[in-house]
Parts: structure tokens; C-alpha cells; sequence
């Protein structure tokens, strides 16, 4: 089936994020959109796919004008679409979940489980899937989990599949996997619209490459281009990542982690008995693919997580028993991967959110009583300092972008007195010209001899920042490194091979 | 830079204004339209079923200056006798009977303000507390206990039955508190349930005759009256039924006003409330906070059990609590859960109980207001009917913002 | 080179002692049976009697020694306590049928203590016929509950519908001389109740706790206002209905105990024999079960494959307003006979906590209302024969065991998964 999108717009309030994209894709392609986080990808596929109606545009179908009011009529017209988290319900079984919305019945609406199991066979057992379909999805691993999701698309006879940042949550082998579907899917005439913001993805296997940026198509570009030409198009501008800064001047060894043992609410060892340490005036990167133990670690080192075995001390202090507010009072400071969840409150000002952690004591606090005066000299100071654009101390943070929201958490966290800084993936979803800034701020933290740990996926920002990589694989350090190693032995440690 | 600057902070100032839009627009005019709203359904309902209405309007042919004049004054008889009854009485031949009424709200009020703080203190920290009725029992039964079995000089009898209110209340709170720290189970499940078993053990304990039971009474569960030592004196003489449990309420408001707005506890209760992760992030222990909210506000609780248990006459049973558990649940709603609100929504319930009286004897049934009561609240809490009968516009950007946020997660997630 | 060794899955799984709550639980309760109830119990005669006076065929007594009753059932409950407990050890969970068991044996066990000695005995088929018919009510509310709950909507206004019931299908049934009249108008009513609730939570995302709450004090304060300013002057012709015939079932009926107590009802309860399997039938068997568990577990996912989370919602949480009106009926013409002020007195509330009691699966949450139906007549009943006893504590029962229940004592228990949360679509 031919596809044709044109002129499409979608608008949320004053933000354009899709503003007249065009593009086609032949039967049988592979068309992969590029595009940096928030460049309105998804967006242009939640509208294709019905979840989302444009506010001008048209999406034709072997020349013919389409309308999707919603997700039930795409399908109907052969669009299938793999989302980035998973549609699936965790308690169903496999094959309740290919069949929902589209079920086998008998006389009296009862449901024909025996035909959807037969479905799912048949369709694993054509593509090599191996998926048992009576197992529950909460039981699967991810990887699995994706394939149930295309066995969903295909089980539909979906002719148009869409795979939203498929690879986000997959080591480098299932990766390959994942291509290799692709290209058999491909060879059966079934086209794929393959979304994502990783280059060297892209070069492997698309046929045709639509780099977006801020909401609109910037060029097409074929896959023999560079990872480097891919990427200045993507953002924009020659990429330079490389922070400038001097060599390391090593302190005292202030972090060590000593067979570290965490379980997550399933009991499985998210984090499973490893060490490393960190000195002052050091950074040390710990890279991996996303779901492999990382946010599990940092949360046991803050006291969020309480630790199975194993310890933790800070400059001599063992923290392993301690609870957050002990570990903050020794001098931890902590960028959360999520800021929206775990790092302000969105109903807060500014001010409140600067002293989110300093409610119990001084400057912020005299006695029982919130010493205002000092809060709103305080936040007008890092307002300045950090560089925070906002019309006034007094807004809510919810109101800001996201890469001033960040700044907001860097700045308090930054402030306070600090012997260790852990940043969780400290640059996600801000834009570029925060990013220089927050990266700036962690090395100028690291040559005041501050002990810093930045926990990363992406690679990019780990070889910019770090003095020692540790490559996290499934609860495991598969090694620690230093900041030359390649971008392929960094790749190949990631799926678990060790140096 | 500078260029950049102003492009970054334009969205932001947008979206600021958009906010001040929305607190222009929105509460108190929205209350007051609420409020409206309520009280001409209220009176709808009135002439509806009331005889002398339905009569005249079967002879609407013949008079129907008549008909439409009975729609009148029956509206005119209701409301005005909830004003005669509840604020001031014009007909009255001394300046002492005719303020008498608004000193009736305030009595009626105190309990309403103490027990709607309380509820209103656990919405701030983001826990739906429906424990109120449960909790006074339970402070009944401390307040009751020291009231009528233990001797002590006057005003220290009070202190410590009030203190007892308090203390039983709290513990019967915390009870909440730690089940939901400790187990998950929903706070709403668990009130509904402690109400329960709070209604069981009063009435176990007004039955005991070690306990709470009246001296040489049977099987009947009633106390005796609370001694003359512990009982809420009245603040203006005799005139005036209004006594002490208004300056427990007045004190209530200040310290609740200080806590939420002024000291750290409130923040930290404010943090919890609108973003418990976050909150973990920054050091405090969530579920601690749960424990000591609930605990604080059932202490507010046991302030309006005492109210009720040392201003009784005759001896108590358990329809001493009068559903004011219930009802502080609608007056925290009412009044946004801040002290302000609270006082003017207790003050408007607190007008509806004093006033029911003078409807009844102006032959409209007072249960009336139980409606306007209901629809208040309702349209309070659901902003979209009031919008939709005023033909109000939504407030654009802020629903904008709300979908994009929505949206903005759905493609995270 | 080499590969990291790593478990089959993603991660390794650390072992961890599964919870001891439920089998402690039991343990305890039977001991509580076997010491007080047996070793300290009462010396006397416990007599069970089977049949009523009027019954053809009478079944003899059950005189059996009251020590040696109780001890013996409470060795049994031991039995099975413990049984729970090795249970756990290997990981399994404490089937629910024998939690059933177990709370039969220690029903008998407390009616036999109680009546030890008492003339009039055990008087089976009055309780278990009262216990039924009182939880019809909660069955109806308990029924409605899980039908919002599953697709996503948390009802606390099942109180409120079922006073809705109550009061429309006595006046209508009183106006229109019609009981069934009165009954079908009690389910549109409190039907279009449910429809403020479905569409303030579905389309205005308004805290459906909230809501619910409100919804309740709104159907309170009109159903009093109505019968003070209308019905209670006039109640010969608006609030007299009587109540429906009894309808034995032929043959059914003239089994002993069983018959008189669930075959010889009123329309109500045998309404509740069809709906509570064909409701599990459809929620568990069909497509539009599945669709419906979807959209309470996953919204979002149910959105992509062409369900209308929306519509799916709003028709479940309106059906079940329906069902909840039935309830309503069930209290009025179902049973009493009459509309009386405030009359759902609570039973909203607790039909909600038997809709956590039962897992949100209706044959489960059919028996957690029998208990509460059967504490309600235990309270009467224990008056009677054993005058003295303090009959607020047996009140309070269900509701600790319900408590106990959402503080996971009586195994995990699990709401659907998006319960309370409104989808906003893109």
C-alpha cells in the first residue's frame, strides 16, 4: 500500500509541533524519520495513526483522502503501529492482547480464545517469534513483549507498520533482531515507517532517511550520509559535544560502593553486586542501555531504594542504612532522571521549588517557620546564577520549558553544600542551549572537587563528560574504562561483552 | 543571548497570565454563581412541592396573578424564614432577640469549621479522608468519659475533656495513617470502614456501665450529662446559647492558617500533596507525613467532638455527632481547603442548620437545604456545569496546557 | 571475550519468604475457636434445627455437646490454618474456597456458642434465609460497583443509587399500582444518576471520589426533602407499595433447608441468581468483557486497537446504576415494604468494600456480601438467644475483616489497574 502524507499541521496551543510536513512512503520501504526528542515525530505518527487529528493536512492511501477518527479506523485501513511503551495489558495473556478490539467470537458473543491462540501460533511460528501465547505479558521480557506488540500489528494484516524509538528499550543483539524483522517484513511487501534518533540505527537499515527538526521536514537524505551529516541536520548546526575542559585533577576517594545488591517490586536484582568508587574532581559516566539497573542504582545510593546487600559510604560515612534525608545531609546532591515526578513540584513557585530539600533547617527555615525573606532573596540569586528564564520568582514551575525546569533542580542541587553530585541522565528533553549549560555547571562542580556520578544512555554525553566509564549491563558493571574507549567497544559492552 | 532570553522566557509569561486570567475568572465568581445556582434550584424544588403552590396553579385560568404570586411569597416565606432564623431577626422587640440568629449560625458554625479543617488539611496533603464522623465518635467518647466519671475544678475539667477529644481522635486517625503507610490500603476504604467500627464501639461504650452508660440507665445507650465543671460555658449569659466551643474554633482556624501557609510542616504537608515522589526525592518520609497529617486532622476532629459532647443537654447518644463528619467533608470542599474558605463555607452550612428551625415553623421543610447544600458543593467541585448554565467560556489556555501536559505524557510514557 | 552470565529473563530473581499474613490470619481466628469456643467453652447442648414448623418433610435436630462442637471445628480450622501455612511456605496462595470453608466452620462454631442451651436452638433456615435476602441489597450495589470499577471509574455513589432505587420504585410502585412498574423505574433512575457520575468523570475528568461523595448527599438531601414535603403526608398512595409475592419454585423448593432458603424468594433474589453468573460470564467469557477489563487496566492501549474507552466507560458505569437500582428495589418492595428516610443507612459503603473483599469478581464479592447480610442477622438473632452478649462487637466483624482485607492480610489484593484515572485522549 502507497501512503502519502501532506501538508500536515498539529498544534497544541501556541506550540506548533507539526507544521506542513509532506512525505510518501512506497510498498515494501523502510522510511525511517530522524529527529532529536520533542522534533514532533510521535506526534506526526499519533495523527497517522488516528490518536490525534490534524488541524490541517491529509493523509492519502493509494491516492485516496483518508479521515481517522480514531486508532480503530487507521488499522481497519492497514496501519499498524509498535509504540514506544508498549500497548499491552500487563495482566492479559499474549493472546487476549493480539486479539483485543478485533476478537474471534462464537454464537453468543463468547469469546473463541482457541482461534486467537491459533493465530498467534501461526503467525510466530512464520516470523520465528517463539512467543508462547498463553503466557502473561507481565511475565515476558521486553523483548518479547515488542514482538507480541508486532504480532498485534501484523495479526491485523497491518500493511503499513509504525515503530516508534523500537530500540530504546533493547540491548544492541536484540537490536539486531529487531532489524533483521524488519527487513523480512519489508521483503513480504509490508512497509515500515521506522521512527528514532539514533544515527548509526538508521544508516543499518532504512532505505530512505526524512530528518525532522522542530516540527518540520528539514531534508531527506540517503543512508550512505554520515553520521556526522546525519546529526548537524538533526540539531540543526555542526555538533561539537565536546566540553571543553582540563584534565582531572583527582582528590580523595569520597563514593564507594561495595557489592552492591538492589531488588526492584518484582524482587528481581535490578542491581546485582557491583562496586565501583569515585573520587573527588572526577567524573565518572555510567553508560548502558535504558532498563538495565542504572536508575535502580542511583536511587539505592540516595536512600529511595533500600539496599539488599552490600554498601555505600561517602567520604568514610557508611549510608547504607541511611534514609534520604540522611543522605542528603552528607552531602549528596541528586538530578533525577524524571525532574517532573522526582525533582519539583509542579504546583510550586520557583522560589518553594529552590527549597524543596531545606525545609528543615537553615537558611530556608527558622525554627518551625519558613523564613520568606531569605527564600525570595535565595531564589533571586540562582534565578541569576543559573541563568533560569522566568518572569518572576513567583511563577509556577510547571509553567516553565523543560530545560529551565532543570536548570531550577541543577541550580538547587548545585547550591546546596555538596561532596557528591549524581546526575540522572541530567540533559533529557532539554534543549540544546541548556544542555551546553547543565554540562558546563557538572564539569565546573567536578573541578571544584566535587565527586561526581552521571548516569547516561547516551553515549554522546557520556564520552563528553567523563573521566571513567562504567558500562552497566543487566544489574552488572560489565567494565569500567576510560574516557578514549571507542564508540564500538562502548557499543559492544553494552550488549554485555565484556573487554 | 539577549535575543535567545526573550524568545525562551516568552512562552512562560504567556502561560503566567494565562493564570491570573484564570483566578479573575474563576473562584469567587464561580463560587458566588455557584451559590446562586444552588439556591434558585432550592426554591424551585420549594414552590414545586408545596400545596398552596400546586393549588393555585390548578386554578391558573381563573387567577393567575394568584398562581404566580403563591410562587412568591412561598419562595419569600422559605429563604426569608432561613434569614430570620440564621442572621437577624427584624421582627424581634430587643436588640438580644433579634441578633440572637447569627449568634445560632455561629454555634452551628464552630463544629462545622473545626471538623471541615480538619478534612481540608488531609486534601492538602493529597489523602481523601471520609474518617471525620469516626474520629468524633471515638473524641465523644474520650471528651464523654472525663466529662461524666472523673471529678476535677471547673475549667480544668473542660481542658482536660477537650484534651481527651483530642488525644482519642488523633489516635483513631493515626489508625488510618499507619495502615496506609504500612499496608497501601486506600485512605478512603479505610475511613469508611473505622466510621463503622467507630459507631460500634460508641455505642458498646455508651451501653457499659463501667463505662459510659448513664447512672441506673438500661439498655439503652445514652450518658449522663457532662458535669457542670466540664461543661462549655456560654460566652454572652444566658441569652445567648453561644459558648466557649466558638473560641476553640476561632483558635483552630488561626493555628491552621499558620500551619499550612507559615511553617514548614505545612510545606512539607503541601509537597506531599501535590507531588509525593518528588517529596521522597527531597528527604521526607511520605508515609510519616500520611501518619501525621491524618493524626493532626483528626485532632480538629476531636475539637468538634468536644464541641458537641460539652455543650449537650440531657445526655448523649450517638446522634450527637449530627453528621457534622459528613458535612465537614462538603465545607473543606466548599472552601478550597484553605482557613478563609473553610470559615465562610462552615458559616453558610452553620446559617442552614440554624435556620432550619424558623423554615419549619414558616411551614417550608427545611430539608430543602439539604439539596442546596448537595448542589453547591456539586457545582463547586465540578466547574463544567456552572460553566455550561452561565455560558462562562472554559478557561482556553489553561485547558490547552492541561491536554498538551496530557498528551505530553502519553507520548513519554 | 566473554559474555556476562546472566538467568534466563532480564534479571535474576532474588528469593524472598512469601507473606505469612493470611495463614497467620487463619491460624489465630481458629485458635481464638478452638480455646474460647471449645476448651473454655460452654458446658451445654447446642440443638441446629433444620426445618421449619411448616415444612412437609422435618428434618430431626442436631443436639450435639457444646464444648465438644467447638473444639472439634475449631481442630478442623487449625487444620486448615496450618494447611495454609505450608501452603505459603511453598509459594502457593490459600485457595478461596477454602477460605470459604474455613469461614463456614467458624460461622456454626459462634451460632453454636451463642445458642448453647438456647430453647429455641439454631434456627438455620431463619438465618440463612435472612442472611440472603439482607444481601441482596449488597449484592445489587456490590454488582454495580465492580462494573465501574472494571472499566476504570471509581463509584462511591452506590449508596446513592441504591436510595435512588428505594425511593422511586416505592412511589412509582405505590403510584402505579405495579410493583414491576416501580422496579423498572427504579433502575432508570438510578441509572441516570450513574450518567452525572459517567459523564462528570469521563468527559469533565472531575476527582471521582468527589463526585461520588457529592452525588451521595445530593440523592440524601432530595430523597428527604421529597418525603417531608410530599410523600410523608400522603403515604397511603405514594409510599405504600406492599411487596412482591413469594415465589417458591416447584420441586426446588421442597428440598430441605436448601429450598425453603433459595427457592422460595421473592423476584429480587432470583434476579440475583441469573445477573451474578451472567455478569461474570460476560465480564470473563466475552468480547465485550475483555474489551471492557482493557479499558480499566490500560486505557490507553485499549484507545489503540479502536476501543472507545469513553463510551465503553460511560455505558458500564450507566448499566451498572441500573443494577444498583435493583438494589434499591430489592429494600423497599424486595423487602420491607416501604420508603423510610436515609434507608440505605450505609449499605452503599459497605457494598463497596465487599466489591474490594471480593477481588472485584462477582462470585467472590456474592459471598463477601453474605457475610455482611449474615453479621446483620447475627446482631438480631444474638439478642434473642443469648441476651447480654455485646452485639456491637459482631457489627464491627465484617468491617475488620474488610479492613484486614485492604491491609492485605487476606492475600494481594489488586485493583484494575487504571481505577480512579481519566483518560484524556489526545
Amino acid at each position: 500500500m502507497k501512503l502519502e502524507l501532506r501538508n500536515i499541521t498539529k498544534r497544541f496551543g501556541t506550540l506548533v509541533a507539526n507544521d506542513k510536513i509532506s512525505l510518501t512512503l512506497a510498498p515494501g520501504e523502510i522510511l525511517s524519520l530522524l529527529g532529536e526528542n520533542g522534533a514532533g515525530k510521535s506526534t506526526l505518527m499519533n495523527v497517522l495513526y488516528g490518536l490525534l487529528q490534524p488541524d490541517e493536512g491529509q493523509i492519502l492511501l493509494d491516492d485516496k483522502a483518508v479521515k481517522f477518527s480514531g486508532p480503530g479506523e487507521a488499522m481497519a485501513s492497514g496501519i499498524g503501529m509498535v509504540h514506544q511503551h508498549f500497548m499491552l495489558i500487563p495482566v492479559f495473556t499474549v493472546a487476549e492482547n493480539v486479539v483485543l478490539g478485533n476478537e474471534p467470537t462464537g454464537k453468543v458473543g463468547n469469546l473463541d480464545l482457541e482461534a486467537a491462540r491459533k493465530l498467534v501460533k501461526e503467525i510466530s511460528d512464520r516470523f520465528g517469534f517463539d512467543i508462547d501465547p498463553d503466557a502473561r505479558v507481565q511475565d515476558l521480557p521486553v523483548g518479547a513483549q515488542q514482538r507480541v506488540e508486532i504480532i498485534k500489528s501484523l495479526a491485523r494484516d497491518a500493511k503499513i507498520l509504525v515503530l516508534d524509538e523500537p530500540t530504546a528499550v533493547l540491548t544492541p543483539q536484540e537490536t539486531d533482531e529487531l532489524m533483521d524483522i524488519m527487513r523480512g517484513l519489508s521483503k513480504n511487501g509490508t512497509s515500515i515507517i521506522f521512527i528514532t534518533h539514533k544515527l548509526r540505527e538508521v544508516q543499518k537499515v532504512a532505505d530512505r532517511i526524512i530528518v525532522i527538526r522542530q516540527g518540520k521536514v528539514v531534508s531527506e537524505a540517503s543512508p550512505k550520509a554520515t553520521a556526522g551529516e546525519l546529526a548537524s541536520l538533526m540539531v540543526g548546526r555542526e555538533v561539537d559535544l565536546d566540553t571543553k575542559k582540563k584534565a582531572a585533577k583527582l582528590g580523595a576517594e569520597t563514593l564507594v560502593v561495595k557489592n552492591l545488591t538492589v531488588l526492584d517490586d518484582r524482587n528481581q536484582q535490578m542491581v546485582d553486586g557491583i562496586s565501583f568508587s569515585v573520587n573527588d574532581g572526577e567524573i565518572l559516566a555510567i553508560a548502558g542501555v535504558q532498563g538495565n539497573g542504572q536508575t535502580e542504582l542511583a536511587e539505592a545510593i540516595l536512600g529511595l531504594r533500600k539496599i539488599h546487600s552490600g554498601s555505600i559510604t561517602v567520604a568514610g560515612k557508611d549510608l547504607t542504612k541511611s534514609n534520604v534525608r540522611q543522605v542528603l545531609e552528607a552531602g549528596v546532591g541528586y538530578i533525577p532522571e524524571d525532574r517532573k515526578k522526582d525533582g519539583l513540584v509542579g504546583e510550586f513557585t520557583i522560589a518553594e521549588n529552590l527549597m524543596l530539600d531545606g525545609s528543615f533547617g537553615k537558611p530556608f527555615a527558622k525554627g518551625v517557620q519558613i523564613d520568606f525573606a531569605k527564600r525570595d532573596e535565595i531564589a533571586s540569586k540562582l534565578i541569576q546564577e543559573f541563568d533560569i528564564r522566568t518572569p518572576s520568582a513567583g511563577t509556577f514551575a510547571k509553567q516553565l520549558s523543560g530545560g529551565n525546569q532543570q536548570k531550577v533542580v541543577v541550580a538547587r542541587e548545585m547550591s546546596r553544600d555538596l561532596r557528591v553530585l549524581i546526575a540522572s541522565q541530567p540533559t533529557r528533553g532539554v534543549d540544546v542551549g541548556s544542555i551546553e549549560f547543565i554540562h558546563e555547571q557538572i564539569v565546573a562542580a567536578r573541578d571544584a572537587g566535587k565527586t561526581v556520578v552521571i548516569i547516561s544512555t547516551e553515549l554522546d554525553e557520556v564520552l563528553a563528560l567523563a573521566d571513567r566509564i562504567a558500562v552497566m549491563y543487566r544489574g552488572r558493571i560489565v567494565g569500567i574504562v576510560d574516557a578514549k574507549t571507542t564508540r564500538e567497544k562502548l557499543g559492544k559492552m553494552m550488549a554485555g561483552i565484556a573487554a | 543571548m539577549s535575543k535567545k532570553k526573550e524568545v525562551a522566557a516568552k512562552p512562560a509569561q504567556d502561560k503566567a497570565t494565562s493564570v491570573l486570567h484564570e483566578i479573575m475568572a474563576g473562584d469567587p465568581v464561580r463560587i458566588a454563581l455557584s451559590v446562586l445556582l444552588g439556591f434558585i434550584i432550592g426554591a424551585i424544588f420549594m414552590v414545586v412541592f408545596d400545596k398552596s403552590v400546586v393549588k393555585a396553579w390548578a386554578n391558573f385560568g381563573s387567577d393567575p396573578s394568584m398562581a404566580l404570586s403563591t410562587v412568591w411569597w412561598t419562595i419569600q416565606d422559605g429563604y426569608g424564614a432561613l434569614f430570620t432564623g440564621s442572621i437577624i431577626n427584624f421582627g424581634a422587640d430587643s436588640f438580644v432577640t433579634a441578633i440572637r440568629p447569627f449568634t445560632e449560625t455561629l454555634r452551628f458554625a464552630a463544629p462545622l469549621i473545626m471538623a471541615g479543617l480538619g478534612v481540608a488539611l488531609t486534601f492538602r496533603v493529597g489523602l481523601f479522608n471520609i474518617g471525620a464522623t469516626g474520629q468524633i465518635l471515638v473524641g465523644l467518647a474520650g471528651s464523654t468519659f472525663v466529662a461524666t466519671r472523673l471529678e476535677m475544678p471547673i475549667i480544668i475539667h473542660m481542658l482536660v475533656a477537650v484534651f481527651a477529644a483530642v488525644v482519642c481522635a488523633m489516635v483513631w486517625g493515626m489508625i488510618v495513617g499507619v495502615l496506609k503507610a504500612r499496608t497501601g490500603a486506600h485512605e478512603v476504604i479505610v475511613t469508611i470502614m473505622l466510621n463503622y467500627v467507630a459507631l460500634s464501639l460508641f455505642t458498646y461504650l455508651l451501653r457499659e456501665p463501667n463505662l459510659l452508660l448513664e447512672e441506673g440507665g438500661g439498655g439503652t445507650p445514652k450518658s449522663d450529662n457532662p458535669d457542670d465543671t466540664a461543661r462549655l460555658g456560654l460566652l454572652f449569659g444566658p441569652d445567648f446559647q453561644l459558648h466557649y466551643g466558638l473560641i476553640f474554633a476561632v483558635l483552630s482556624v488561626i493555628f491552621y492558617w499558620w500551619l499550612m501557609e507559615k511553617s514548614t510542616f505545612g510545606f512539607r504537608f503541601r509537597m506531599v500533596g501535590h507531588n509525593p515522589s518528588a517529596a521522597k526525592a527531597a528527604g521526607i518520609k511520605v508515609e510519616n507525613t500520611f501518619v501525621w497529617a491524618l493524626a493532626i486532622s483528626a485532632g480538629f476532629s476531636g475539637l468538634a467532638a468536644a464541641n458537641q459532647g460539652l455543650s449537650v443537654d440531657g445526655g448523649l447518644t450517638t446522634s450527637i455527632e449530627a453528621g457534622i463528619g459528613f458535612d465537614a467533608i462538603t465545607v473543606a470542599l466548599l472552601g478550597g481547603s484553605r482557613a478563609g474558605g473553610v470559615v465562610l463555607a462552615g458559616l453558610l452550612f452553620g446559617a442552614f442548620k440554624a435556620g432550619s428551625a424558623t423554615m419549619q415553623v414558616a411551614g417550608v421543610s427545611p430539608e430543602v437545604l439539604g439539596v442546596v447544600k448537595a448542589l453547591i458543593v456539586l457545582f463547586i467541585a465540578a466547574p463544567p456545569i456552572i460553566r455550561a448554565f452561565y455560558r462562562l467560556p472554559a478557561p482556553g489556555i489553561k485547558v490547552i496546557e492541561a491536554t498538551q501536559k496530557a498528551k505530553e505524557e502519553k507520548v513519554i510514557k | 571475550m566473554k559474555n556476562v552470565e546472566v538467568t534466563p529473563g532480564m534479571f535474576s530473581s532474588a528469593t524472598v519468604r512469601p507473606s505469612l499474613k493470611t495463614p497467620i490470619t487463619l491460624v489465630v481466628a481458629s485458635l481464638v475457636v478452638l480455646v474460647f469456643f471449645g476448651f473454655l467453652g460452654k458446658a451445654g447442648d447446642i440443638s441446629f434445627v433444620w426445618s421449619d414448623k411448616r415444612e412437609a418433610l422435618q428434618l430431626p435436630p442436631f443436639i450435639v455437646n457444646s464444648m465438644f462442637f467447638c473444639t472439634i471445628v475449631g481442630a478442623v480450622l487449625l487444620m486448615i490454618g496450618l494447611l495454609s501455612v505450608a501452603l505459603s511456605i511453598r509459594g502457593t496462595r490459600t485457595p478461596v474456597w477454602l477460605i470459604a470453608i474455613y469461614s463456614l466452620g467458624a460461622m456454626m462454631a459462634l451460632l453454636g456458642w451463642l445458642a448453647t442451651e438456647a430453647t429455641q436452638g439454631v434456627q438455620m433456615i431463619f438465618i440463612l434465609s435472612n442472611t440472603l435476602v439482607l444481601a441482596i441489597p449488597l449484592i445489587f450495589g456490590g454488582m454495580a460497583g465492580i462494573m465501574s470499577e472494571r472499566v476504570g471509574v471509581v463509584n462511591i455513589a452506590i449508596e446513592g443509587q441504591l436510595l435512588t432505587g428505594a425511593f422511586v420504585s416505592a412511589i412509582v410502585g405505590s403510584m402505579t399500582k405495579n410493583l414491576y412498574v416501580g422496579l423498572i423505574a427504579a433502575m432508570i433512575a438510578a441509572a441516570l444518576l450513574s450518567t452525572v457520575l459517567a459523564s462528570l468523570a469521563i468527559k469533565y475528568l472531575v476527582e471521582q471520589i468527589i463526585i461520588g461523595v457529592l452525588l451521595n448527599v445530593l440523592v440524601i438531601g432530595v430523597t428527604n426533602f421529597l418525603y417531608s414535603a410530599w410523600v410523608d403526608d400522603d403515604s397511603i398512595n405514594l409510599n405504600f407499595p406492599g411487596t412482591f409475592e413469594k415465589l417458591p419454585i416447584p420441586l426446588l423448593s421442597e428440598i430441605p433447608v436448601l429450598g425453603q432458603v433459595l427457592f422460595n424468594n421473592r423476584i429480587t433474589v432470583y434476579l440475583m441468581f441469573i445477573l451474578v453468573p451472567l455478569l461474570w460470564y460476560v465480564l470473563f467469557r466475552t468480547k465485550l468483557g475483555l474489551r471492557a477489563r482493557a479499558v480499566g487496566e490500560h486505557p490507553l492501549a485499549a484507545d489503540t486497537v479502536g476501543i472507545n474507552v469513553a463510551k465503553t466507560r460511560f455505558w458500564w458505569v450507566t448499566i451498572g446504576g441500573a443494577v444498583a437500582g435493583l438494589g434499591g428495589a430489592a429494600l423497599t418492595i424486595g423487602n420491607v415494604g416501604s420508603f423510610g428516610r436515609e434507608m440505605s443507612a450505609g449499605l452503599g459503603f459497605i457494598a463497596l468494600a465487599v466489591v474490594i473483599l471480593g477481588r472485584w469478581q462477582p462470585i467472590y464479592v456474592t459471598l463477601g456480601a453474605l457475610l455482611f447480610g449474615f453479621t446483620i442477622i447475627l446482631k438480631v438473632w444474638a439478642n434473642q438467644v443469648s441476651p447480654g452478649i455485646p452485639v456491637d462487637f459482631i457489627t464491627m466483624v465484617p468491617y475488620l475483616v474488610t479492613l484486614l482485607a485492604v491491609a492485605g492480610f487476606a492475600g494481594r489484593v489488586k485493583p484494575p489497574a487504571a481505577s480512579g484515572q481519566p483518560y484524556v485522549k489526545g
